[in-house]
């Protein structure tokens, strides 16, 4: 573009708005944003006054009525009784539950395929690839089927395990069951309950849970400043003080001395008229959508891992074995590190995918927040719209979180360039 | 731009499109221009609505609809059937996606008012009962203390049953499932100790078993459960369409009118109200927007409401269901249609 020289002072002509370059496009820009805000206003406008057509309006009061179902699965205390919104943080926290444990067995199992495709061993190599292959190319849904309906079939039903002669029996020192309708396994007893902290709305924190929480937080801090020291002598005097028994007495004396002042001890589950009480009831719904949310998940996460390997240029790892590390240190010391840089970001969007997928938990009858606001209270209320809004923003705001969170850790482990 | 702008006007005509259905009269006109009526029936419930081996749909809520159909387009065979779960049915009929509903739904007061459907009637009077294995050894619902019982959700069974457990001080966990064929499919496999549904639906369940005898139905009923068939809320002709064809089906049994006699009782019948019902006196039919014969049409399809019960769920099907109150008033039954003059 040639530079013309423009006249001081051009009197502004209403023309100019599209022929002249410097409007132009603040034109079009203003145009644009009218278009679309209308567009906007009539859609809302329309589905207001269509609603109000049919009878209905457009408000959250719904939440704060009785539910007067109920909930498989409660984290916090719940009953029929309780309003629509209680029942809905129930469905929330259940998403979270199963969004939490799929991202950590997803991360550890994806992370030992991704790295076992690259095995030198020929035949692991392969299964992996298969296992990558299966899981990745098929619907999730129907892999969420298929181990409810293992579960379902192949498990004997709580009855099975009645009786002298029963045709169950129950495993690892008749501590967990395993029936088609949960898993039972044993919980955590005391003798001397310190009681609960109440911190309104029902939802309790036993004493107990907190000194442990305080003990081993604590533990972890006295440890890094006995490191800490450690390096300050070593740096001093060269030497460095022997830590590892320090270390092991202030992660385990508190929580032994805890386990025995609290008396705790496992409890195992037993079979009482139709079910197994005593213990904690791990349904197979969350089981079987957990299996598979973390198989498929596994499967994109280890080609992100392996991707991020191989991202590190050989010579890295020629260079550490000439420095005579082993394989495994080199993996750990080495190339994990550097690989890591490539891997977070796109396991950012493995971990908001997990999350989102969780939604088909339905399928299996998993009461998630789309079970709960987006199922039984959307159909039991008829609060089509406000439902399905509430449940956008709850996810939109879930992803939100984990995706700044992950971007906070992503910026701590990048390159960082001086 | 030109994209969010073409969404924007498909997204609003999809809206306005939706209201227009609710306009009185526009429902008959559009199912009179599609010349096929959209109906909601359950995914599969044998005796009330499912598909046989071929693909046709019968059953006690598919008869309704043909009958419909009938008495509006003439041919009782102008039906697509929708399938709808317990939780796609209220929004598939609200959003216009079908124009009547005949899946046994229960009647309440909430699903009249605050989701906007009118009930045209009831055609099943039921109540919520439970299902479970001659094994187990209970019964009576009082037996089942820390069950696990499998509840079809959004549906008012699942809130009858917090209800009914908790009034008794009992505790049982809930296996939510999403439509009958899934719940007996959990039944069977033992994944939960009793089926709670409404009773005739259990009877249209347990009927399908290879082995109906080793489930017994306990004898409690613990709620009301009126079925009916359900239409939008402001489009009243719509609705007395769809209301006094029920009407017609129920009047021609207590007046002895059915599919075999009809064409004879339409050239002889002495019976004033008979007259007005088959149309040969008085033209009913046009003060609906149809013709006089609607109602004929619409008893020939399937007979009339005891010849529609004894073939898909009465005592001489598998599924064996006594009339109990669901016979004429006349019988000491509830069933009592309006009069036709």
């Amino acid at each position: 573009m040639t530079d013309v020289p423009a006249p001081a002072h051009a009197p502004f002509r209403l023309s100019m708005l599209v022929n002249d370059q410097r409007y132009r496009s603040l034109t079009f820009q203003v145009i644009v944003f009218i278009l679309v805000m209308a567009g906007a206003w009539w859609l809302v406008d329309n589905t207001i006054r269509n609603l109000a057509l049919m009878g209905k309006s457009f408000d959250f009061g719904f939440l704060w009525s009785r539910a007067g179902y109920d909930i498989s699965q409660t984290p916090i205390p719940y009953t029929a009784d309780d309003t629509h919104l209680r029942a809905s943080v129930v469905g929330l926290l259940n998403t979270l539950i199963v969004a939490v444990l799929g991202c950590i067995a997803a991360t550890v199992l994806g992370v030992i395929v991704g790295v076992s495709r690259l095995s030198k061993s020929w035949l692991f190599a392969r299964l992996m690839t298969v296992f990558v292959e299966i899981f990745r190319n098929m619907p999730l849904l129907l892999w969420i089927l298929i181990v409810y309906a293992i579960f379902t079939e192949i498990m004997p039903p709580p009855n099975a395990y009645r009786g002298d002669d029963p045709a169950a029996s129950m495993i690892f020192f008749d501590h967990v069951a395993l029936t088609n309708r949960y898993t039972a396994i044993p919980t955590l007893a005391m003798t001397n309950d310190p009681g609960s902290l109440d911190l309104g709305a029902r939802i309790t924190f036993n004493w107990a849970t907190i000194a442990f929480v305080v003990a081993l937080v604590g533990g972890w801090f006295i440890r890094r400043a006995i490191l800490s020291h450690a390096q300050a002598v070593q740096d001093r005097t060269g030497d460095r003080p022997v830590t590892w028994w320090k270390n092991l007495a202030i992660m385990t004396v508190p929580s032994l001395i805890l386990i025995w002042v609290f008396g705790l001890h496992f409890e195992a589950p037993s079979l009482q008229g139709f079910n197994f009480t005593g213990g904690l009831n791990v349904s197979n719904s969350l089981v079987a959508l957990w299996l598979a949310l973390t198989l498929y998940t596994a499967a994109f996460i280890a080609e992100i891992v392996r991707a991020g390997i191989l991202s590190v240029s050989r010579g890295q790892s020629e260079a550490a074995f000439a420095l005579g590390l082993r394989p495994n240190r080199t993996m750990n010391l080495v190339i994990l590190p550097q690989a890591l840089r490539v891997i977070i970001p796109p396991l950012i969007s493995q971990y908001l995918n997990l999350t989102k997928n969780s939604s088909l938990a339905i399928a299996v009858g998993y009461m998630d927040l789309r079970g709960t606001l987006g199922g039984t209270t959307l159909n039991q209320t008829g609060r089509e719209l406000e439902a399905i809004v509430l449940m956008m923003l709850t996810y939109l705001v879930l992803s939100l979180i984990i995706s700044s969170g992950m971007n906070i850790f992503n910026a701590r482990v990048k390159l960082k360039e001086r | 731009m030109k994209k969010s702008v073409f969404l924007g006007t498909v997204a609003a005509t999809t809206v306005l499109a939706s209201v227009a259905m609710a306009q009185e009269g526009a429902t008959l006109a559009q199912v009179m221009e599609r010349d096929e009526l959209n109906c909601g029936v359950n995914t599969g419930l044998v005796g009330f609505a499912a598909p046989d081996a071929n693909g046709n749909w019968t059953g006690f809520d598919v008869a309704y609809c043909r009958a419909l159909a009938a008495a509006v387009l003439g041919d009782p065979e102008k039906v697509s059937f929708v399938p709808t779960t317990g939780q796609t049915r209220f929004t598939a009929l609200s959003s216009g996606e079908v124009d009547v509903l005949a899946r046994n739904s229960t009647w309440t007061y909430s699903r009249d008012t605050d989701l906007a459907l009118d009930f045209v009637g009831v055609n099943y009077y039921d109540g919520q009962g439970f299902m479970v294995n001659r094994e187990l050894g209970v019964t009576s619902a009082k037996e089942l203390d820390g069950a696990t019982i499998c509840i079809q959700t959004g549906t008012t069974t699942e809130l009858n049953l917090a209800d009914y457990f908790r009034a008794n001080q009992m505790d049982y966990t809930p296996v939510n499932i999403d439509s009958n064929a899934e719940g007996e499919q959990q039944y069977m496999a033992g994944a939960c100790d009793a089926y709670t549904t409404d009773a005739s639906g259990l009877a249209a369940t347990r009927a399908a078993f290879a082995d109906p005898e080793s489930h017994i139905i306990l004898p409690e009923i613990i709620s009301k459960e009126p079925l009916g068939p359900a239409v939008r809320h402001g489009d009243n002709n719509w609705g007395d369409i769809a209301r006094w064809t029920l009407n017609a089906l129920i009047a021609a049994e207590e007046y002895g009118v059915t599919s075999r006699n009809i064409e004879e009782l339409v050239r002889s019948s002495t019976n004033p109200e008979v007259q007005r019902l088959l149309g040969t006196t008085d033209e009913l039919g046009a003060m609906m927007g149809l013709d006089a014969e609607w109602a004929r049409r619409a008893i020939l399809a399937n007979g009339n409401y005891g010849e529609i019960f004894a073939a898909n769920i009465g005592e001489q099907t598998p599924i064996g269901l006594a009339r109990g109150l669901n016979a004429q008033w006349t019988q000491g039954g509830l069933l009592y249609a309006q009069p036709f003059r």
